[in-house]
């Protein structure tokens, strides 16, 4: 099963683009997580529901709004390209952007469980022995939430993998920039004589989230021992 | 170090519809805060460590003022020096037992530790546990290596919240002794909190009595425990006189050790100690009863002579009657028993103190006069 020339751009591309929207998404998950479970603030329910809405709003409707915000002509989109040139719009930097709102909710949750589990008397303890509330967070906190915080990086690496109807609408599918693994497939389902291409792709995807799903296990139950 | 510092504290605070309101000098060594569940000991202790932020009023250790209202300081937790053993040990369970002592010393700088890990891990026997893990570790070498983590952090206070309280009577026992060589050994004042009266008497210097969120009364464990009117707070079953004792002799025949005290000699059930060893006894009113003439011929060995100094009315069939026979002492009697005898104060009476009574629970070791300071 050789994989051809555009089905292994396609699959480096989806890798590209998932490292990318994690690695920016993790911390900013990771204080959303603590904002949500430590901070009382009108508003929290709220926030709260945004942070969750890519979970149950159509892809679609997310990658329009973000063509409506971050497009060339949006509301940020066009003062970013006016002011530094810079557009993600129809760009591989684009389809991270998207896969990263899109699995947003996977990576707060699970860090958020783990967080509200964590013992504050601990903390307390911590504060007593000198240390302040930032140092608090780093050697006492943070180490004690590491197992939700590996599930939720592969659950939502897992999930920009697999990322299709937010990227498509707002970078659109350009092959070696914006076309990922599924976005590969769609292309090739829609192509007279695509089905060997079709199906070896359809493998690849099915064989990266069983093995996140795996790892992700797999991992949970080590840390937690 | 030539003098320890001294806690000073008068706070008014509410949670909720609890009120506490407290204000006491510890003198250097240990303070117990005694009373019941309920009655704002771990409040007063959270207020002391900065958990907790009082209404009102004033908290200084030596010349360091961490809290005042009037004059708005309140110094942050982690900068109060103040070491804290909690009830619960609260161990780092991703750490090893070496990191967990070690955590706070890194936010001192070398110059102010007080403590090293050696010294620390030879006074609480723990030397051998320093690459395990908490979770791996039994409840009395968790509490230990709890203690030498809050004393690593080289505070200026040590605050014990019943620290033994989650562990069982064997394990409490193992774990006296280093609390005792704590009081004796770190020239830091300590604040120990407990309802167990045997605990208070065995390691206090000082005792602050509080109930239902006031502290009732503080002074040395001496003259509180002597206290008729404190009596339904320090316990009606537990509690008695507290006096200094000399280990004054050994009769080896039939296992019993003599013990001189301001009152005259005691016998008690062999202990092992050298001759001239000093250490406090409490008496348990309960163990003590009263004779007009000396009795003949009674399986009494503890016989000593003394006057009725005051006699408390109660309305239950028992009394209490504080007794001065050189030293103060608690006697517990029936009403009948009070009348019949026609007790009043002044009168001359024989107390009669049962030997086997006295037990190891009674006695607290190395007591405050033999302690060396530095």
């Amino acid at each position: 099963m050789a994989l051809s020339s555009l089905e292994m751009e396609a699959l480096q591309l989806s890798l590209q683009v998932a490292l990318l929207a994690i690695g920016v998404s993790l911390p900013i998950g990771i204080a959303m997580a603590w904002v949500l479970v430590r901070k009382t603030f009108p508003g929290r329910i709220l926030l709260d529901s945004i942070v969750h809405l890519p979970l149950i709003v159509p892809p679609v409707v997310v990658g329009y709004l973000l063509l409506v915000i971050m497009g060339r002509r949006g509301l940020i989109g066009a003062w970013l390209w006016e002011t530094f040139q810079i557009s993600i719009a129809f760009s591989w930097q684009g389809a991270a952007a998207a896969a990263g709102v899109m699995a947003f909710p996977l990576l707060v949750r699970s860090i958020r469980q783990e967080l509200e589990a964590v013992d504050r008397k601990l903390e307390q303890a911590a504060c007593t022995l000198g240390a302040r509330p930032f140092v608090v967070f780093v050697t006492v906190t943070l180490p004690l939430i590491v197992p939700g915080i590996l599930t939720g990086t592969i659950l939502a690496f897992a999930r920009c993998l697999g990322e299709f109807g937010a990227t498509i609408t707002f970078v659109s599918n350009i092959p070696g920039e914006t076309r990922t693994l599924p976005l590969a497939l769609y292309t090739a389902v829609q192509s007279p004589g695509g089905e060997g291409a079709a199906l070896r792709l359809m493998m690849i995807s099915l064989a990266l989230a069983l093995g996140a799903l795996i790892t992700s296990e797999y991992l949970t139950r080590r840390t937690r021992k | 170090m030539s003098t320890s510092p001294t806690l000073h504290v008068a706070v008014k605070h509410q949670v909720g519809s609890f009120k506490l309101q407290a204000e006491f000098l510890a003198a250097p060594g240990l303070t117990a805060f005694f009373g019941r569940s309920g009655s704002g000991k771990t409040t007063l202790v959270n207020l002391i460590a900065g958990l907790a932020t009082p209404g009102a009023g004033r908290i200084e250790v030596g010349d360091d003022v961490l809290f005042d209202s009037d004059k708005r300081i309140n110094v942050s937790p982690e900068r109060r020096r103040v070491g804290y053993v909690f009830q619960e040990d609260r161990l780092f369970p991703h750490m090893t037992v070496r990191g967990n002592l070690t955590y706070g010393q890194r936010f001192r700088n070398k110059a102010t530790r007080r403590y090293y890990l050696e010294d620390v891990t030879d006074l609480l026997d723990i030397d051998t546990l320093l690459d395990r893990r908490p979770a791996g570790l039994s409840g009395g070498e968790r509490q230990r290596v709890a203690i030498g983590r809050a004393l690593l952090s080289s505070p200026d206070i040590l605050l014990m919240d019943e620290p033994l309280a989650s562990l069982d009577s064997a394990r409490k026992s193992q774990i006296l002794p280093f609390i005792e060589r704590l009081r004796d050994d770190v020239g830091i004042p300590i604040v120990y909190v407990s309802h167990a009266i045997d605990e208070v008497v065995r390691l206090a210097d000082t005792m602050v009595i509080m109930d239902n969120g006031s502290t009732v009364a503080v002074g040395p464990v001496e003259d509180i425990m002597s206290r008729l009117d404190l009596r339904p707070l320090t316990g009606r079953y537990e509690a008695g006189a507290v006096f200094p004792v000399t280990v004054a002799g050994h009769d080896k025949t039939y296992g019993l050790t003599e013990l001189a005290f301001p009152g005259g000699r005691l016998w008690v059930p062999a202990l092992d100690q050298d001759l001239g060893y000093k250490m406090r006894m409490r008496i348990r009113a309960r163990d003590v009863s009263l004779s007009l003439g000396k009795p003949v011929d009674s399986s009494f060995l503890n016989i000593v002579e003394g006057n009725v100094v005051e006699i408390r009315p109660e309305a239950g069939p028992q009394t209490d009657i504080l007794l001065d026979v050189g030293t103060p002492l608690i006697a517990r009697v029936t009403q009948k028993s009070v009348a019949a005898m026609r007790l009043q104060p002044g009168t001359k009476v024989f107390a009669l103190i049962k030997a086997a009574a006295i037990d190891r629970h009674a006695m607290g070791f190395g007591g405050t006069r033999q302690r060396q300071k530095y």
